[in-house]
């Protein structure tokens, strides 16, 4: 395969931030949500 | 059935009351690693390298392998477009309804946007170097649109941060929000208003100019892209909810607590004026 370097760097550089960025959403909802009571995340039903 | 499957299945079904998942948002994040294994498969191993032989010399020019870094850059592109649309529409509807709902919305979409829009340059700069022979050029009027739509983007995220008033920083930022937007159609069409100005060519997609099998895998990489960005986009809607929510009880309390000291705050106040006053025989 051709350009392999070039394609390993896009593909995970792309990926990496994408998964970073995810990884620090969750750790943000994590700590904000022992902030906030439960009745008031309305995302959040008995069904789920 | 062991008693620790019947545990596992219990914490399962429960509702996740540490973050901001729920049953949807569970489905489509399973959706999304799918469609990305899929899509990891389809760009390296199902399509073919970007070959073209010429009849008459034998020589074989094309972008080879570098062609399947298009196919993460064009969806990444993609859903740079689609958030900051997103993000402008939230910004009309502030001005317009004073919404703290769709101010929220165009802020989280802003912020997923702007990682996208830094994506696209940065594979758009890696895709360069092999093809064009150059990390970055200059004098080319998408690269140079793309980063001004970065850079303003940057600049609404942190112009946020300025304020603490929720209702003064909603309707300054979407004011902001919305020059910004200004610079999507010009990215979009600056290959065709200034032609002689880039290295990038005109839209081939829109006219089906691609082999079947690429032109699907840079479909299916857009629909997966774009799941990943709601996806996103979600979970920082109520991450956005969640400060507020945090702010507005944060507030309610300081409120209460300074009511409820607002008598001996009083009292104390008026010993320190009587202490501090000449003593007029006066008795207050």
């Amino acid at each position: 395969m051709t350009h392999l370097g070039y394609l390993i760097a896009g593909w995970g550089i792309s990926l990496g931030a994408i998964a970073l960025y995810a990884g620090s959403l969750m750790r943000r909802s994590k700590v904000l949500s022992a902030r906030v009571p439960v009745e008031r995340r309305r995302w959040i039903s008995t069904d789920d | 059935m062991p008693l620790a499957t019947v545990r596992t299945r219990v914490e399962a079904a429960a509702p996740d009351l540490h973050g901001t998942g729920s049953r949807a948002t569970r489905i489509l994040g399973a959706a999304c690693l799918v469609g990305m294994a899929t899509l990891l498969m389809l760009a390296f191993w199902l399509t073919n390298p970007d070959e073209r032989v010429d009849e008459e010399t034998n020589i074989v020019t094309g972008q080879f392998d570098a062609v399947r870094l298009l196919y993460v850059h064009f969806p990444v592109a993609i859903v740079t477009y689609t958030a900051f649309l997103v993000t402008a529409a939230g910004c009309i509807m502030v001005l317009w309804k004073n919404s703290t709902w769709w101010d929220n919305t165009a802020a989280a979409s802003a912020e997923v946007g702007v990682l996208f829009c830094g994506l696209t340059l940065v594979t758009g700069s890696i895709w360069g170097r092999p093809i064009w022979n150059t990390w970055w050029e200059w004098g080319d009027v998408r690269l140079m649109t793309t980063t001004i739509l970065f850079l303003i983007f940057v600049g609404y995220l942190a112009y946020r941060r300025t304020m603490t008033d929720p209702q003064i920083r909603a309707k300054r930022s979407a004011v902001v929000g919305l020059i910004g937007a200004i610079n999507i159609p010009i990215v979009y069409k600056s290959v065709e208003w200034w032609e002689n100005r880039t290295l990038h060519q005109q839209s081939t997609l829109a006219e089906l100019k691609v082999e079947d099998l690429t032109l699907f895998a840079m479909i299916f990489g857009m629909t997966v892209f774009l799941m990943i960005y709601v996806w996103l986009m979600v979970h920082r809607f109520r991450i956005g909810w969640l400060e507020h929510q945090a702010e507005t009880a944060g507030l309610a309390v300081a409120i209460a607590e300074r009511r409820a000291q607002a008598p001996d705050d009083i009292r104390n106040a008026v010993t320190d004026t009587r202490s501090s006053l000449p003593d007029s025989g006066v008795d207050t």
